[in-house]
């Protein structure tokens, strides 16, 4: 113990000093939705499957079918399950994961 | 003869990484005796998962535990499947058992960890974190989630591996063996490491048969169980491995057991992915699952992991039940700390490897008294809530619940 | 008058041990980070906590004794300030040194463990009362070899003045190779009485949350704390005066010398608080009374023997 121990002394250190330093999130790491609005067709299929019911989808005009997604990101779990369920691969999942806010309503975002 | 005296270790303590409480009765520096009471952590799941739909219910159960996720999730997707009656594809399999080969070494780094930790050896504890995370990002890269992997769904797997992926893992195990053989040496040749580790929390192979202990527990004092060797499920009947067991009956004889484990994790992790078919990674189930019950059993890192659902012919499951390990292996917790010294009760309650969110679920309340029994719905439980009080001078009747 | 409050304030009193005890604090956790492959604490880590601590409020439990809890921490500070006065720090002379003061540096080092053990019982909270009880079995552990550790080069020496070892060691250094047992011996001691790994036997986070520390909080820990601080600059300063015999009464290489040794000092302390894990009350008192003390009466001997042969 007493060789790694003090080897250690002269090595880079492990952690970093995270807000100074981002460090690279790996390739489809499952974070913050993105929703296309072009391909949705309106089945609400996404509602039915999300485990924490966080995500709604409305009607935005009378005449068209273009409909907005509005997810609440304090509810949501960031499974995915509705990027599978989607026919239409409507929704995607980002790596953007630092998603903290200082009050709950601004967690309610339109994406 | 020395004065006895009451100490809790209660629900808020540095040794325990969730809530669970223990009465200690101490004479001294020694432990006469001890109690344990559980519940502090019980969040309903059982009762929630009623209400939603099977895919639904997946991703709650997968949150019973960050560390044994993986294995709650199997365990049930494999009982929903046999209620359903499918047969998912080879491949599928394969990776479902990938999975679970990686969690089990996250599971027993983390363990060594935290056993660093209760003794006071936190190096141990920082350099066994440092090499965790080789695990966790190798997890990240095939399941895009670092403690919570969703990699299964009903009928199969989400993801697939590469063949990129697949040379990554392969690096990173070589790694992760070099560091398990140097923390194998440290235990057992560092004098103060061995000198709180050995003789301490004794479980003799009667006991541990007696009161039904399952995993590294019961396979330190000499009991041959592993779930995947006596009931074979996925694809561990034509995988090659061997059951660790360890004469110590002590916490040294645990952590040789968890770390041997480790190296046979290593074997089979290997052996999967190189052998693995090709073939598709779900098939198609209907919403609707017939009615039929299934038990399933599954080797999570802790023990036995016991699963049971039942379906009605509608979306959501009728009733489900969970029975984590670490509700069979805390029946033998006072006998372990009874006769020791006070310095030993965190290592022995971590060498149970714990997990009290896991253990919390419904259970059925005996009345002593009458020998009556029943299980108390939500309704129920809180009239009898506030009578308890109403008695102690506090009136809770007015308030109203807005759910 | 002006000269006496200098010295009880600003050196070698309050302000020079409260600096540098705070880097030295810094230092430790520094290199215990290094050690184990982390970034660790940044310089001004210790001085922050020092001040958050004195900001907080400080609330003492219903059943414990008022008086005695408030004026225990300021106990604890004060006798570790006045030791500081009897050492020598870079000149073989202390600031006040008379025959005998060894003694009385040994039993001033005494009085902050007892002042932790009436802390931890006035407290009368069950994790406060092991802790105590925890602390006065350490003391009883490894204070003798650590008095004979650090008596046996005096004995060489012929003098029951810290001054005077001080100043026969400089001018006859080779004779300083005898004492290393006596060396190997106190560090090992050290660490009990300044309750680190493998000793933080009293507090033991996982077991008993703070021993006798738990109740207290805010202001009161701070200066706990910071009385801690003291006790590492002083024990220090002793270890590094008795057996590493280089001074120099030129300040640009006096203190230099003076920093060096006690850095020495703090990177063996930390090294071994990396390297082991926390060792049982009994299996304590086992091993120092089996391997430590019989070493130490060993250093002794030596000692006797060679001051008979020159």
């Amino acid at each position: 113990m007493l060789s790694m121990v003090f080897g250690s002394q002269f090595k880079k250190p492990n952690t970093v000093l995270y807000p100074f330093f981002k460090p690279e999130v790996v390739d489809r790491f499952r974070a913050k939705l993105v929703f296309d609005q072009e391909k949705c067709i309106g089945c609400k299929i996404c509602m039915r499957d999300c485990p924490s019911f966080a995500i709604e989808i409305f009607k935005v005009s009378e005449t068209e079918k273009i409909f907005q997604a509005v997810v609440r990101l304090d509810r949501c779990i960031y499974c995915g399950q509705c990027v599978d369920s989607c026919p239409k691969d409507a929704l995607v999942q980002s790596k953007d994961f630092e998603l903290a806010h200082f009050n709950r309503e601004s967690l309610k975002v339109e994406i | 003869m020395p004065k006895r005296i009451e100490i809790p270790l209660g629900p808020q303590h540095p040794a325990l990484k969730e809530p669970e409480s223990f009465t200690l009765y101490l004479e001294g520096e020694r432990v006469a005796a001890s109690n344990v009471t559980l519940g502090y952590n019980h969040r309903g799941i059982e009762k929630a998962c009623e209400q939603r739909s099977y895919i639904q219910c997946l991703y709650l159960i997968e949150r019973t535990c960050g560390i044994c996720s993986h294995s709650h999730t199997t365990a049930f997707i494999t009982a929903s499947e046999e209620v359903a009656q499918v047969e998912i594809p080879k491949r599928a399999k394969y990776i479902r058992v990938l999975i679970g080969e990686l969690e089990r070494i996250h599971s027993h780094l983390l363990w060594v960890g935290v056993a660093g930790h209760e003794i006071g050896f936190d190096s141990l504890f920082m350099y066994s974190w440092r090499d965790r995370e080789v695990v966790m990002d190798i997890l990240a890269m095939l399941t895009g989630g670092r403690v919570q992997y969703s990699i299964n769904t009903f009928g199969g797997v989400r993801r697939d591996i590469s063949a990129a992926q697949k040379e990554q893992v392969l690096k990173a195990i070589d790694i992760l063996e070099e560091r398990t053989k140097y923390y194998i040496e440290v235990a057992t040749t560092e004098t103060t490491m061995m000198g709180r580790l050995k003789n301490v929390g004794g479980l003799t192979y009667d006991i541990a048969m007696k009161y039904n202990a399952s995993g590294p527990l019961a396979r330190a004092s000499g009991v041959t169980r592993d779930v995947r060797r006596d009931d074979p499920y996925l694809v561990y009947d034509e995988l090659d491995f061997n059951v660790i067991t360890n004469d110590g009956c002590d916490v040294f004889g645990r952590v040789v057991v968890r770390a041997l484990e480790l190296m046979e994790s290593y074997k089979i992790i290997r052996q999967v992915l190189n052998n693995m078919p090709d073939g598709d990674l779900t098939v198609k189930v209907a919403r609707k699952v017939p009615a039929n019950e299934a038990t399933v059993r599954y080797e999570a890192p802790r023990g036995e992991d016991i699963h049971y659902v039942r379906g009605n012919g509608t979306e959501k499951p009728e009733r489900v039940k969970l029975r984590a390990p670490t509700m069979a292996n805390l029946a033998s917790i006072t006998y372990m700390l009874d006769g020791g010294y006070l310095a030993d009760v965190p290592i022995v309650i971590a060498a149970i490897d714990p997990c009290f969110s896991c253990t919390d679920r419904a259970i059925t309340v005996k009345q002593l008294d009458n020998g009556r029994e029943g299980t108390l719905d939500w309704n129920k439980l809180r009239e009898y809530s506030i009578e308890w009080h109403k008695q102690r001078g506090f009136d809770a009747h007015k308030i109203k619940l807005s759910i | 008058m002006l000269w006496s409050l200098f010295f009880i304030f600003i050196f070698p009193g309050v302000f020079f041990l409260s600096s540098y005890g705070l880097i030295l604090e810094y230092l430790d956790r520094k290199l215990y980070a290094r050690f184990q492959n982390r970034v660790g604490p940044p310089w001004f880590q210790p001085l922050a906590d020092f001040v958050k601590l004195m900001g907080k409020e400080g609330i003492i439990p219903t059943h414990a004794d008022k008086g005695m809890f408030k004026i225990l921490p300021a106990f604890a500070m004060a006798a570790v300030s006045v030791v500081i006065l009897y050492v020598p720090l870079w000149s073989t002379n202390a600031l006040y040194s008379f025959d005998g003061d060894l003694i009385v540096i040994l039993y001033l080092l005494t009085i902050p463990t007892l002042t932790f053990f009436l802390a931890g019982w006035y407290s009368t909270s069950l994790y406060a009362t092991i802790g105590a009880v925890r602390t006065i079995t350490q003391l009883f552990a490894y204070e003798v070899p650590l008095f004979m550790a650090l008596l046996a080069p005096a004995i060489l020496a012929n003098t029951w003045s810290l001054s005077g070892v001080v100043e026969f060691y400089s001018n006859n250094p080779w004779l300083a190779l005898a004492n290393i047992p006596g060396f190997i011996v106190a560090v090992i001691a050290v660490q009990g009485k300044l309750e680190r790994a493998p000793f933080d036997i009293p507090d033991a986070e996982t077991e008993i949350v703070a021993g006798p520390f738990t109740e207290y909080s805010g202001r009161f820990l701070a200066i706990f704390r910071m009385a801690i601080d003291f006790e590492l600059v002083v024990t220090s300063s002793i270890i590094a005066a008795v057996f590493i015999p280089f001074f120099s009464t030129n300040l640009w290489i006096g203190i230099p010398i003076y920093l060096a040794k006690t850095i020495l000092i703090i990177f063996i302390m930390s090294l071994m608080r990396a390297l082991m894990a926390r060792i049982r009350i009994e299996q304590m008192v086992n091993f120092c009374w089996k391997f430590l003390a019989p070493l130490a009466i060993l250093q002794i001997l030596i000692d006797i023997i060679i001051k008979v042969l020159v």
